[in-house]
Order: C-alpha cells, then sequence, then structure tokens
C-alpha cells in the first residue's frame, strides 16, 4: 500500500517560508498533479516527499511509515528530473540498472526489469548508448525507465517535460499517461503547466504562494474553482474577469458590467447571491462561454464593437471591452466580424462565477450537474 | 507608386550629385585588408617569440648536445654514450623520476581531499578558504623555498625546536639522503597541492547536483557516489592535472638548487639542477644540453596524454 | 493539540539551522581537517615573518620560541637589506623587467590570440595548438641553448636578457587563455561590428577587449607573477650583483659566507614575495580564473 500523507508540513529557507502547512492525502495507484506559477512551493513539497529536502516541521508518511527522518534512498520511491540527470558516463542499460547495482539484486533480475521497462517505454534499441547520443524525449524516457525499474513505493516527477518542445511535451505527455496506466503506482507529479494538469492528473493541487489554494479532479477545478486564482490559471485563454455589481429589479438578480451592460443571473443562484447586492464584485466567465449569439442555449445577448480579432483556425478570438476591462470571446470563424465593428455576442450565464473582492473567493452556489459533482464549500 | 512622383524623383535636378571618380584600387591594397593577411599580421609577433625563442633554441639545443665540450668539432651521440656510463647520471634518472612520481600522487591526493573539504562548506566560507589554501602557489617558488631551508636549518631547525620538546629525536634534514629527498618532494607537494585544490574544486563544482540527488534516490550513500559520479566525470580533469604536473615537476629547479643544490653527494640532484651544473656551472654546455634532453621523451609523452584528454573533455559531456 | 502534534509543530534547534546531525558532524570533521591543511600551508609565510621580525642576536638565541614573533619587530633588518645590500637595485631591476615584459606579453598575445580564436584563416587551428604545445617546453629545457644565443647577442649579465627571454614563458600561456575568451564571445557580435562599419583593429580595440576584460586581467596578472617569480633564467644568464633580480638575488648574494644573516634574508624574502601576494590579495578570482583557464606551473 502506497498511498502518501502529508501533514501540516512546512519548509521554512532562512525567514521565509516557501510550504506553509500544507495537508494532502494521496491515494495507492493516484496520479497527482502540483501545479502553480513558479515560486508557489510545488517542487519543495516534492523534493520534502523525495527526502532531498528537510521539513521544517510537519510530518510525511509514505505507505503508513512516518519518513520524516529517513533518507532518500530508504523511502523507496523514484524520482524523474527535469533535466532528467542521466549519469553521462554509463549507457543507457547502466544507467536504469544503477540503483538495483547498488542494493546487489542478482545479474539476471536486473536484466529482466531493464528489458521489461525498456519495452514499455519503446527504447529497447536504445540500451547500449550513452545519454549524450539520446534526443531530448528519448533521455525522458531513459529517466522513466530508470524510476520503473526500482518499482517503488512513489514516482516522483518534477517538470519532466518543461525542458522539451510543444510538440514533442505532446506526445510524452500520453506517454506517461500510458505508462501509469499499465504501471500502477502512486505518482506525484509537478508542473506549471496547467494543460499537462488536467490531462494528466486523477486529481490535481493547485498551489499559490506556498499554500495549497484547492484540490480537486479536473472536472471540478473547472467548472467549480473555489478562488480567483484558481478559475485564473486553469483553463486556456484565461477566464475573463471583469468589476460589476450585483442589482436586483422586481425580485430579479442581474450583474452590472460598467454602464450599459446588465446581465441576467440564474434564477437557482438567486438566494446564494442576495448577501452581496450592492457590493463591488468581479465576475469570472470563460472565454468560451462568451460566444457569437446562437439560436440555442440560453444565453444573454448583447452587442459590443470588437477590438482585435485573431482567426485561430477551428475558432476566431474575438476581443472587446466592457467596463474598462478587456474581455476574450471564442466564436466561430464563420460570425467573426472585422475589427471595429459591432457584434452580436451571447453570454452563458450557466457557467458565471462571482468574486468577492475581499477575499478573493468564488461565492458558492448550488451544485450544477456538468455531468459530475462539483464542490461545495 | 504614381506616377507624377516618379517623374519628380528622377528628373535631373533632383538625382543626386554625382559620385567623384573613384581611384583605382591596387591589387597590394586589397591583399593587405583580407582578412586573413590581417589575421596573419596579428599573429607574426607570436610566430616570432615561438620561432625565434622556443623551436630554434630546441632544435640548437639538439645540435649543442651533438658537439664536443670545446664546441669545435661534432662527435655525435659521444655526450649521451659518456652519459650512460656514469653513474651519477643514473642516480639523477632514478632520483628524478622518484621525485616527480612521487610529489604527483600526494599533490592529487591532497588536492582531492582539500577540494571535496572546500566543496562541503557553505559557499559564503568557500572563497575564503580556498584564498588561504592557495597562498603557497602564490608565493615565488624560491623565496618559499628559501623559508623551508631556514626551517630545516641543522641548527636552527624550527622543526627539530618542535621535535625535541615532543621527546622526538634531532633530524639531520638536509644532510641526510633520505631525508633531504623527503624535503625536496615535501616542498614541491606543498608548493604544488594548491594548484590541484583549484582545479578539482572548479572540476567538482561542474559536475550538476542533480546527478547526485538522483544517485541518493537510487540509494547511494557518500562514498559509492564518489566512486560512480565525482571520480567518472573528473576523470578528464584529473588526468590532465596529473600529466601537466608530471612535466612540471619532472622540469623543476627551484626546490632541489635552494634547498640542497643537488647534495649531500649528488643525492639529490634531478635533471634541470644537474644539468646546469654541468651545462652553465662546469662550463661544459654540450654535455648540459644532453642531459637536459633525457626530460624530452616523458615530456612528450605526457603531452600527447594531455592534448588528446584535452579534445576528449569537450566531446565527452 | 496532542503532545505528538505539539511535537511536530516545534521549530527545530536553531543551531546550524535545519541541518540534521549528520550534517552537523560532516561539516565539524570538514573544519578540523581543514584547518590542520591550512597550518600546513600557511607555516612557511607565518614562519619568515616571524623571523623576519627578529634580529640575529635574538634568533641564535636558543631560548627564544622560534616560532613566535619578537615583538616589537626589528627594524635593523629592513635597515641593513636597504643600505647595506644591493637589495634595492633587484628591487629596481625587478620591476623594469616585470612592467616590460607584461607589456610585451600583452601586444604579443592579445592580436594574436584575436587572431588565432576569431578570424579563421589557413592553419589557425593549428598554430594555436602549436602554441599550446610550446608552453609545455620546460625552461630548464632551453636554458643551455639560450645561454649562447644570449652570448652572440651579448646581453648575458644584464637583465634585459631576462626582458627578451621571459616572454617564452608568459606568451604561450597567456595566448592560450585569451583565445578561450575571445572564443567566447559570441559570434554576432562580430557581424554586427561588420556591418557598423568597424575593421578589424577597431572590432579588437573596441569590442573584444572590453568584452574579454576579464581574461586580459587574468592574463595580465598571469604575466606580472611569472615574471617576478622566475628563478633559472636569472641564475643562468647574470652574474653581476647589480643586474641581478628579487629572486636570484636574494638566494645567492644575500645568502653568502658563513653566517647567514637569517633575519635579514627572511625581511628580504617578504617584502619580494609581497607584490604577488598584494596582487592575490585584490585579484584572487582573476588569478583562479587564469589557472582553471588551462593548466599552469604545479
Amino acid at each position: 500500500m502506497a498511498e502518501v500523507i502529508l501533514r501540516k508540513v512546512v519548509k521554512r529557507f532562512d525567514q521565509t517560508e516557501a510550504v506553509r502547512s500544507i495537508d494532502l492525502d494521496i491515494a495507492d495507484e493516484e496520479f497527482v498533479v502540483l501545479v502553480g506559477p513558479s515560486g508557489c512551493g510545488k517542487s519543495t513539497t516534492l523534493r520534502m516527499i523525495a527526502g532531498l529536502e528537510e521539513t521544517s516541521a510537519g510530518e510525511i508518511l509514505i505507505g503508513g511509515q512516518v519518513v520524516n527522518d529517513l533518507p532518500p534512498k530508504d523511502r523507496d520511491i523514484a524520482m524523474v528530473f527535469q533535466n532528467y540527470a542521466l549519469y553521462p558516463h554509463m549507457t543507457v542499460f547502466e544507467n536504469m540498472s544503477f540503483g538495483l547495482r547498488l542494493k546487489k539484486f542478482p545479474k539476471a533480475e536486473i536484466k529482466r526489469r531493464v528489458e521489461h521497462a525498456a519495452r514499455i517505454l519503446d527504447i529497447t534499441e536504445l540500451l547500449d548508448r550513452r545519454p549524450r547520443q539520446l534526443s531530448g524525449g528519448q533521455r525522458q524516457r531513459v529517466a522513466m525507465g530508470r524510476a520503473i525499474v526500482r518499482n517503488p513505493k512513489v514516482f516522483l516527477f518534477d517538470e519532466p517535460l518543461s525542458n522539451l518542445d510543444a510538440k514533442l511535451r505532446v506526445q510524452m505527455r500520453t506517454e506517461i499517461k500510458k505508462v501509469h496506466q499499465q504501471v500502477r503506482t502512486t505518482t506525484i507529479y509537478v508542473t506549471h503547466d496547467q494543460v499537462e494538469a488536467m490531462t494528466l492528473a486523477d486529481r490535481v493541487v493547485v498551489m499559490n504562494g506556498g499554500r495549497i489554494e484547492q484540490i480537486g479532479t479536473p472536472h471540478e477545478l473547472y467548472h467549480a474553482p473555489r478562488t480567483r486564482f484558481v478559475a485564473g490559471f486553469i483553463g486556456s485563454p484565461a477566464m475573463n474577469f471583469i468589476p460589476c455589481r450585483l442589482i436586483e429589479d422586481s425580485g430579479r438578480v442581474s450583474v452590472k458590467l460598467g454602464d450599459a451592460l446588465v446581465l441576467p443571473v440564474p434564477s437557482e443562484r438567486f438566494g446564494a447571491y442576495q448577501p452581496y447586492l450592492g457590493r463591488e464584485l468581479v465576475l469570472g466567465l470563460r472565454p468560451e462561454h462568451v460566444t457569437e449569439a446562437r439560436s440555442y442555449g440560453a444565453g444573454a445577448e448583447f452587442t459590443i464593437p470588437a477590438n482585435v480579432v485573431e482567426p485561430m483556425g477551428m475558432e476566431t478570438m474575438v476581443y472587446f471591452t466592457v467596463a474598462g476591462t478587456e474581455v476574450c470571446a471564442r466564436v466561430s470563424p464563420e460570425s467573426a466580424v472585422a475589427p471595429g465593428e459591432r457584434m452580436r455576442f451571447m453570454a452563458d450565464m450557466r457557467h458565471m462565477h462571482l468574486i468577492d473582492v475581499e477575499t478573493d473567493g468564488i461565492v458558492a452556489v448550488p451544485v450544477h450537474n456538468f455531468g459530475a459533482k462539483a464542490a461545495v464549500s | 507608386m504614381d506616377d507624377s512622383i516618379r517623374r519628380v524623383l528622377t528628373s535631373p535636378s533632383i538625382a543626386a550629385p554625382a559620385q567623384p571618380a573613384l581611384r583605382p584600387r591596387g591589387n597590394l591594397y586589397r591583399l593587405a585588408r583580407r582578412r586573413s593577411t590581417v589575421a596573419f599580421l596579428f599573429a607574426t609577433p607570436l610566430l616570432l617569440v615561438v620561432i625565434g625563442l622556443i623551436i630554434y633554441p630546441g632544435l640548437y639545443a639538439i645540435y649543442l648536445s651533438l658537439l664536443n665540450k670545446s664546441m669545435t668539432r661534432f662527435i655525435g651521440l659521444g655526450n649521451y654514450r659518456f652519459l650512460f656510463t656514469r653513474d651519477t647520471f643514473w642516480m639523477v634518472v632514478e632520483q628524478s623520476t622518484i621525485f616527480a612520481v612521487t610529489a604527483v600522487i600526494f599533490k592529487a591526493i591532497i588536492g582531492v581531499i582539500t577540494a571535496h573539504l572546500v566543496n562541503n562548506l557553505p559557499s559564503k566560507g568557500q572563497r575564503k578558504w580556498r584564498g588561504m589554501l592557495l597562498v603557497p602557489w602564490v608565493i615565488p617558488l624560491s623565496l618559499s623555498t628559501l623559508c623551508w631551508w631556514w626551517m630545516f636549518d641543522p641548527t636552527y631547525s624550527a622543526f627539530n625546536w618542535l621535535l625535541v620538546r615532543l621527546g622526538g629525536p634531532h633530524i639531520a634534514w638536509l644532510s641526510d639522503p633520505f631525508w633531504a629527498r623527503f624535503c625536496t618532494i615535501l616542498v614541491n607537494v606543498w608548493f604544488g597541492s594548491p594548484f590541484f585544490l583549484i582545479m578539482y574544486l572548479a572540476a567538482l563544482k561542474s559536475v550538476p547536483e542533480q546527478l547526485y540527488e538522483a544517485a541518493s534516490i537510487d540509494g547511494a550513500n557518500a562514498w559509492q557516489k564518489f566512486i560512480h559520479i565525482t571520480l567518472p566525470m573528473m576523470r578528464n580533469i584529473i588526468a590532465i592535472t596529473v600529466l601537466f604536473s608530471l612535466i612540471v615537476t619532472f622540469a623543476n629547479y627551484d626546490i632541489v638548487r635552494v634547498l640542497t643544490s643537488g647534495g649531500p653527494y649528488n643525492t639529490t640532484h634531478i635533471f634541470a639542477t644537474w644539468a646546469f651544473n654541468v651545462g652553465i656551472t662546469s662550463g661544459d654546455i654540450p654535455l648540459g644540453a644532453a642531459v637536459s634532453f633525457f626530460m624530452f621523451p616523458i615530456m612528450g609523452a605526457s603531452a600527447i596524454f594531455i592534448l588528446r584528454g584535452v579534445r576528449k573533455r569537450g566531446r565527452e559531456i | 493539540m496532542t503532545a505528538d502534534a505539539a511535537a511536530i509543530a516545534a521549530p527545530r534547534p536553531r543551531f546550524f539551522g535545519s541541518l540534521s546531525r549528520n550534517r552537523r558532524w560532516a561539516l565539524v570533521t570538514s573544519y578540523v581537517c581543514l584547518v590542520l591543511f591550512a597550518i600546513f600551508f600557511l607555516a612557511p609565510p607565518y614562519y619568515t615573518i616571524v623571523t623576519a621580525s627578529k634580529t640575529s642576536a635574538e634568533i641564535s638565541n636558543q631560548n627564544t620560541v622560534p616560532w613566535l614573533p619578537a615583538l616589537p619587530p626589528t627594524a635593523e633588518n629592513i635597515d641593513t637589506l636597504w643600505n647595506k645590500t644591493d637589495f634595492p637595485l633587484y628591487l629596481r631591476n625587478t620591476v623594469v623587467v616585470t612592467l616590460c615584459v607584461v607589456a610585451i606579453t600583452m601586444v604579443v598575445s592579445v592580436p594574436a590570440a584575436f587572431a588565432l580564436g576569431r578570424m579563421r584563416f589557413w592553419g589557425s587551428s593549428i598554430l594555436a595548438t602549436g602554441v599550446f604545445l610550446t608552453y609545455l617546453v620546460p625552461e630548464t629545457l632551453l636554458f643551455i641553448p639560450l645561454f649562447k644565443i644570449l652570448g652572440w647577442l651579448g646581453l648575458l649579465d644584464s637583465y634585459w636578457s631576462l626582458v627578451l627571454v621571459y616572454p617564452t614563458l608568459t606568451v604561450p600561456f597567456c595566448t592560450w587563455i585569451m583565445i578561450g575568451y575571445f572564443q567566447s564571445i559570441p559570434k554576432e557580435l562580430d557581424e554586427a561590428a561588420l556591418i557598423d562599419g568597424a575593421n578589424h583593429l577597431q572590432m579588437l580595440f573596441k569590442i573584444f577587449i572590453p568584452v574579454a576584460l576579464p581574461g586580459l586581467i587574468a592574463a595580465t596578472i598571469f604575466a606580472f607573477t611569472v615574471s617576478w617569480a622566475d628563478f633559472v633564467y636569472p641564475m643562468a644568464f647574470i652574474f653581476s650583483s647589480d643586474q641581478q633580480v628579487l629572486t636570484a638575488g636574494t638566494v645567492t648574494t644575500l645568502v653568502k659566507g658563513d653566517v647567514y644573516q637569517w633575519g635579514m634574508i627572511m625581511t628580504a624574502a617578504m617584502i619580494a614575495a609581497a607584490p604577488p601576494l598584494v596582487v592575490y590579495a585584490f585579484l584572487m578570482d582573476y588569478y583562479i580564473a587564469g589557472l582553471t583557464a588551462g593548466a599552469t606551473k604545479g
């Protein structure tokens, strides 16, 4: 059983706290991604789990055992580094078998394990080569092979795809997912790329400034973010944030943007939003929920001149200004207008989020059914 | 372009003023401005120094070694044959080799140890310690050897003062053959270890920290990390440094000359000092040239290996 | 909070910060060993200063501790050194020789390194390797033929012989260092300068030398140190005391006769060793950069 538990883990460097008391429960065989901007503490957390950094406070348990005082080699973990960290003077075979050789495994067993891992990763022809003869993607696979061969309780990945070019990154992402399906080991994966997080993870841990902002499945994070940070971090292009006010008119609550634009709020939310009437708030709406006016769907329509138009092929991004803020809309290419012309947009208000400016939290609303349970705070 | 505009631009009154007639550029001028010519000019003084003061004397030395003592006639390998018969010559060969090899081994070991010790310190302190430990290398060797000579003085030796007070014997540092050789090697090790320290420290720092972390996770302890990661990664630097040092130690003059002048009874003479004695002090220049020539094979071989090592260093990692 | 949780939440002991017991142990051992090595390396210079502070009487007095200096230090040694020996002449000669040699070395090495390192021409890489190889030819191999050659040129027994000959020690390595530094400058700078209309000399002076300044400093320090400290050539080529330089002079002329005046000798050694040490103290990083740029004596 290889669950990983972090209890009130803190990391201090001199006077600054890089990780501020985080709690995390990772189940056996789960693929968890720690995601966040640079400096949020995700790598530090990973390194504490690995034993490469000492914890300033708190407990880390792997497989039920407290490992704070154990050196990395006794924690039964394997790690894949951003720069691969392959031993340059050893062949691929020797790189992958290094850990086993240190533990004096019998040669036959080493051979069996290395060849098995090589087959999973499709690097069997590379076993006799040296790292400098390999491409970036191949090196990354060797690094993964080195981890697989050890048969550890936990896999740790530290931004392994950051050094690869965009196309290779997409390929390797799929590889990693495939490997996880075959070798069902608990995996903790660190990245700053939210697309990686969303595509790979069973659950995502969004971190910011040393704290956990939210833990949830990709679906939860996308549809029901709890803070402004998570809402703006997940999803590309990023969510639109427009300053607004809640107004009420004969029992119906609406959102007023700037001076003129008023958008209706879905009726099931009236109760939750009542306490926020009259306050300064921020409306969050993803670009994919601001589209061209369609005949189907229940959106609020409005007309506004377009500023910038960016054709992307499959869709076109149209930017316009509301309440002094630039808003991004994803429209179908046929409906896009030329810059400067007025266009009819539609906002799908079922996907709106309301952000309380004082707490930067998102006002909680009753459960939606977009295909999965949303978090209720 | 608009027709009217084009017409205006090409009308004679606005056309560009006529260029003054160009002077014909000769071939010599063009040659002088060519890149390779300029490069060659830049390199010429260097070539003069190298050819005139290194290569030419080198070849001249070969020629000299084939002459008789008064340099009047050619005697072929006579000097060399003469040397092979002299006991002193074989002593010098043996002493030079022992001196060079022993000193280099100890310098390398001390260098590796001190480099690791300094590398283990927090980075702020490293600079200070590195600075302190490099001092022997900075002081002119002949002057520091003078101090060592004073510390080995038969009557006033500061070491004997300590030894006697600790209950040990009074050692005749420079008049006993064994101890005299010991002292020359000791001074050379003292002088040369800092160089190894600096080179190895730089090499240690060039090993990426992540390799050690990966090894930690793979289960290696400190000793295993040293054997499997540090040493292989530093292999080239170690080889180059050792070979360089072999050359330089082999050809050393200052230490033996100041400390013992080759004594007692020629037991500390090495090639450089003996060649000086024979060639300049005793005035037999051809013989001296022949003696210094024996330094050549070892240095030549080392130089070849160094070159290969330097070329490999770039390619390996 | 339970007792366990309280213990967990308490911060680790403050001394040595967040180091575990193992790391602390290793650090202490490291410091102890380093102190021992430091004693070994610094004992002779220390002893030099100690001896220089004593008069001859104090030195020959067997009852004093040789390792402790005399306080206050005596001025007798410096007085004798300065007024009754040729030491001031040695100093002057050394300064002249060193300055000239450093100048010559820079003038020869820098353009050559520029040509070999950046201006590709036929044979440039062979020449660069050749230069490196000549650095490996030691002075103790060349001093005998040079003795004869200098005799022809009538330069024997003059410190100008050193000015002629020292560049053989400095130029190859300085060229080598500078080639490395010049090569590390990105190619785009060349091309930008060419487009801006610079000729090669202008490129050298206005762009490359300023950018490769650390290398220049390292090379200058190297040339200075080598010229100041050389011993073989002055011993071989100079016989009169008034032409001699510090290293050979201190060893031969001051150490004569039956009674060595160690106080004076050590004072001479101390003064003579001071300039390289001062340069080192202020420019240590350049010094070390020069070292690691290749490999050198030692």
